[in-house]
């Protein structure tokens, strides 16, 4: 299995390269891409560079393009497609059936891959975007079980791709509107959830605040981990109940179901992260490439120390053992 | 690992001057060898960073449109769009890309405060750059280079030792 690794700077590019990465996917510096935050992604000529780094050590650019194009605005997709294809990128990961379409006829050689904001999760989805578009690659969204899986992969014609450790969002990718309710903005057509323009983080005594647009998020106490000041991992009030709503503030980790996912069909892993910085990279795609090489028993040790890195310093299998309706 | 506190007392009386001086000195030799450090913060360049070191009596402020850092003394504020806080050797990390900001954010080991969309834009900023402070500060130290840029990398490596969260 291919491991599938995030880059937001180009020193985040080499670190992942130099640490093992198969691939390495990443974003132009605009709202093209799902990861579109201040000081982030590439230029045309940073890009450039690192695809060529990418190709002497033997790996390959996966470049994002999986924002929902706006009415009117098409060009400047087109343009990112265009000057991705130009650039040398191994795939475009694309979520909107119109921009696949464009590429699919403009670049019909072109390798395309659905971004999992495509939220393409069934035979039918998946078959209609290989059969429209040539899709090679759908990346699954995080609300399968490794059972729903195995038996999707016996009936679509394309790679799978699931993401296995990192930053873990619990709605179907790309109809999530939770940001949009609170900001106005949204990872599906802005390229930013919770952007950070809406966020505000203040002391109370020794607890931490967390604030998104005019939502009170979360109340952290002295010595809780903090998590990210999303919704869906906001701390409500209902009934007589105070408590995680949507999901806790945790990382999603199924290193340890390598195994498992492999047998069910799985061809690549991908790790989240785009937004994080090279320490992370490097850490990450190191401990999970030497992970994938280690035998079973021995790969529990090398992932602990992630916890760390992780959101709310837990992680969670999510959805992947579901043990719930 | 935080400043020891016989290093830290003293910076409470040296004048301010003095400090913001060499301070000053070692900016200008970051940005000589870093000239496009402060390119990806956009329109985030015109704001105003603090960085307040807990373990230290001081505040620095960096105002890249500038560029430039000038050094108060607590509780004096400065007037920053946005701020961090936590222990100097982390702070220093953050600027190396060292150590994860978000992990050190989820520890507790930072706070933030201010403007978020700037303080994001400049750690990416310096995340993108490939600051090296022993071998970059070292340079800029003439014959004394070699013996600087050692001393800097071992005091970092004993500092970041204990760190869960830092990078090789």
């Amino acid at each position: 299995m291919e491991l599938i690794c995030p880059a937001g700077t180009p020193t985040a590019f080499r670190e992942a390269v130099d640490a093992g990465a198969d691939a390495v996917y990443c974003g132009f510096r605009d709202e093209t891409n799902a990861r579109n935050f201040p000081g982030l992604n590439f230029s045309r000529e940073e890009l450039g560079d690192a695809i060529s780094y990418a190709r002497r050590k033997g790996t390959q650019t996966f470049i994002a393009l999986n924002t929902f194009m706006r009415a009117g605005h098409e060009s400047l997709w087109y343009e990112a497609a265009a000057d991705a294809v130009r650039l040398g990128a191994d795939a475009l990961i694309l979520a909107d059936f119109g921009l696949m379409a464009h590429v699919a006829e403009a670049y019909p050689e072109q390798r395309l891959h659905v971004s999992v904001q495509a939220s393409a999760s069934n035979p039918d989805a998946v078959s209609f975007l290989v059969d429209a578009f040539g899709a090679r690659r759908v990346v699954l969204p995080r609300t399968l079980t490794i059972s729903d899986i195995a038996r999707l992969a016996r009936q679509i014609r394309c790679e799978i791709e699931v993401f296995v450790f990192g930053g873990l969002c619990v709605m179907a990718e790309g109809r999530c509107s939770l940001s949009s309710y609170a900001t106005g903005k949204s990872p599906n057509m802005n390229g930013v959830c919770s952007p950070a323009s809406h966020v505000r983080y203040r002391q109370d005594g020794g607890d931490l605040v967390s604030e998104l647009g005019s939502y009170t998020i979360n109340r952290f106490p002295r010595d809780e981990a903090a998590g990210y000041p999303t919704l869906c991992k906001g701390r409500f009030d209902i009934a007589d109940a105070s408590g995680y709503a949507f999901e806790d503030p945790v990382s999603l980790d199924v290193m340890d179901q390598i195994d498992a996912l492999r047998e069910a069909g799985v061809s690549a892993l991908k790790i989240e992260g785009r937004q994080r910085g090279k320490a992370y990279v490097a850490e990450v795609v190191s401990t999970l490439r030497k992970a994938l090489d280690a035998r079973p028993e021995h790969r529990q040790a090398l992932l602990a120390r992630l916890r760390l890195l992780s959101e709310g310093q837990r992680t969670t299998s999510g959805a992947y053992e579901k043990r719930w309706r | 690992m935080e400043v020891p506190r016989p290093l830290a007392a003293p910076l409470a009386v040296v004048p301010i001057p003095l400090v913001e001086g060499a301070v000053k000195l070692m900016f200008s030799s970051l940005l000589k060898r870093h000239p496009a450090l402060f390119e990806r913060l956009g329109e985030h360049k015109s704001k105003r960073y603090a960085f307040r070191p807990n373990d230290l009596p001081l505040v620095f402020l960096v105002e890249p449109a500038l560029p430039a850092i000038s050094v108060m003394r607590k509780p004096a504020d400065a007037a920053a769009d946005a701020a961090v806080e936590g222990p100097l050797f982390l702070l220093l990390a953050l600027l190396e890309g060292r150590c994860d900001a978000d992990a050190l954010f989820f520890s507790r080991a930072l706070t933030v405060i201010g403007d978020m969309e700037a303080m994001l834009a400049l750690r990416n900023a310096l995340d993108g750059c490939e600051i090296d402070l022993p071998r970059d500060l070292g340079g800029a130290a003439g014959p004394f280079a070699p013996l600087v840029s050692r001393t800097a990398a071992a005091i970092r490596r004993r500092a970041l030792a204990g760190e869960t969260v830092a990078w090789n």
